[in-house]
């Protein structure tokens, strides 16, 4: 029992981690709390998906992950796939905004400084960048020279977590989007097949190349030891099924949500629209307060 | 700091076994020797540390590893022997008592400081390098395998870690890496 409980204790703790996931989840409960209502099973997308990033990175996940190669494609399928696409799904915005202070920006330096990262934003969810990207870092990471150095530095582990879970958000982010007026470009249904069909292909090849390798290409984990005693070929051949399979199928699960809202009959439009009104009632009702308690004084 | 590690490693001729400068922590460890007296980073101040993990009954990487590490040390200069110094912690401090300890480092013909800890520090030594250690089943003699590191990490005259000889690194090179380190 007490063995079950140390494995859910963090390998290595991170305080950056330990604050953007329980800052998440506590401003998704201060949202909830004002009035905003996402439905039961965009709430439970939100709260598995958060879950799944802290499991696997504040967890003894994270320590097999560190000591053996499948584990960590499974990390990273976790951090670069599986979680963000369920957050995403969720569409927290509005929740997330709700439970926001109301401070109007005011100051042409604080509108320089949002217009600033608008557009930054925006080019980052260009979808040729997108998908560059997606697939650019999970090639990158598995440069076996950068593949070495990640797990033998703790700073640069970190920095490659940081940059799945990152990109992952937004990726899946672009794929979901749904408020035509949010910042996030708005794709038509094709385009985010498209772009989900366009990042099937170079991660089979990847998986393929190292599952049929006949060479182990990552020797990290041979010189920082293993986990537990695996032939260092079938640790490989498992991490290249990994991102092979399950990663691939992601996108095909994307696109049979797509297709799924696709064919719906509007009815999660007007939702959506239905949802953008109560968030502005809510916002209007804060403003009411605000003014009666200024009057008051 | 990253850039200027870039810059030098652009610049310099690449070493032989892999650079790991500016990858991991400093030196620092604290030990119980085979004498029962308690060794620090600061014992071996000025010197080269050749720092490897394993344990004594350990049946291929260890001693493999020190015949290797030995048979360098023999390549050096006379001069540059002291300077050297191979550091072997064994994770398995259930069965490498301080006499065992020392049985083992004297079947090498080199001086070798063979030591251990409690559990909880050799969990956060290993951790501190980013490798680890596990115990296998026990068979019907008791015996048991360790899985460990088969790393030797190279630490320079002031504590920096600079080098990772990996299993499949020649004598040669090594030799070549470390009378460079020397200079």
């Amino acid at each position: 029992m007490d063995g079950f409980i140390e494995l859910l204790f963090p390998w290595e703790a991170s305080p950056l981690i330990l604050v953007g996931i329980g800052g998440a989840v506590l401003m998704y409960g201060i949202g909830l709390a004002r009035g905003g209502s996402p439905g039961r099973w965009r709430a439970i997308s939100f709260v598995a998906g958060v879950a799944l990033f802290y499991a696997v990175t504040q967890t003894h996940f994270d320590y097999y992950s560190q000591y053996l190669f499948f584990a960590h494609r499974g990390q990273h399928l976790v951090l670069h796939h599986l979680a963000p696409f369920l957050v995403a799904l969720s569409a927290p915005g509005p929740v997330l905004a709700a439970a926001l202070p109301d401070c109007r920006i005011s100051g042409s330096a604080h509108r320089h400084a949002k217009g600033f990262v608008a557009k930054l934003y925006r080019g980052f969810q260009n979808p040729w960048l997108a998908g560059t990207l997606f697939v650019g870092l999970i090639a990158f990471w598995l440069i076996p020279g950068v593949h070495f150095d990640a797990m033998l530095s703790r700073r640069l582990y970190w920095i490659m977590n940081w940059s799945m879970a990152l990109d992952g958000l937004l990726f899946w982010w672009l794929v979901f989007a749904r408020n035509p007026a949010g910042a996030t470009p708005h794709l038509t249904f094709g385009s985010r097949v498209l772009l989900l069909t366009l990042i099937i292909p170079p991660q089979m090849l990847i998986g393929a190349t190292l599952a049929f390798s006949e060479q182990s290409l990552f020797d990290v984990y041979d010189v920082c030891g293993r986990a537990f005693p695996i032939a260092p070929m079938d640790d490989q051949q498992l991490g290249g099924l990994i991102i092979w399979v399950p990663a691939v199928m992601m996108s095909m699960a994307g696109v049979l949500i797509l297709l799924a809202r696709q064919l719906g009959d509007g009815s999660h439009e007007r939702a959506g629209d239905n949802e953008s009104v109560a968030l502005g009632r809510i916002r209007q009702e804060r403003h009411g307060d605000h003014g009666a308690q200024g009057g008051e004084r | 700091m990253l850039l200027t590690l870039l810059v030098a490693s652009c610049n310099s001729e690449p070493w032989q076994t892999r650079d790991i400068s500016g990858l991991m922590p400093s030196l620092e460890f604290q030990l119980s020797a085979v004498n029962g007296e308690s060794l620090s980073e600061a014992d071996l101040q000025g010197r080269v540390v050749l720092l490897l993990f394993g344990y004594t009954s350990c049946p291929d990487i260890c001693p493999t590893n020190l015949a290797q590490l030995a048979a360098l040390k023999r390549r050096l200069p006379a001069s540059q022997v002291e300077a050297v110094q191979i550091l072997f912690v064994s994770v398995d401090p259930q069965r490498d008592s301080p006499t065992t300890l020392a049985t083992f480092a004297g079947y090498f013909e080199a001086e070798i400081i063979a030591a251990t800890s409690t559990p909880d520090r050799l969990r956060a030594l290993s951790r501190r390098y980013r490798t680890t250690f596990s115990y296998g089943e026990a068979d019907a003699d008791g015996f048991y395998e360790v899985t460990h590191s088969s790393g030797v990490y190279v630490f320079d005259q002031n504590g920096a870690a600079r080098l990772l000889f990996r299993p499949g690194d020649s004598v040669e090179q090594m030799a070549a890496d470390l009378t460079r380190l020397l200079k």
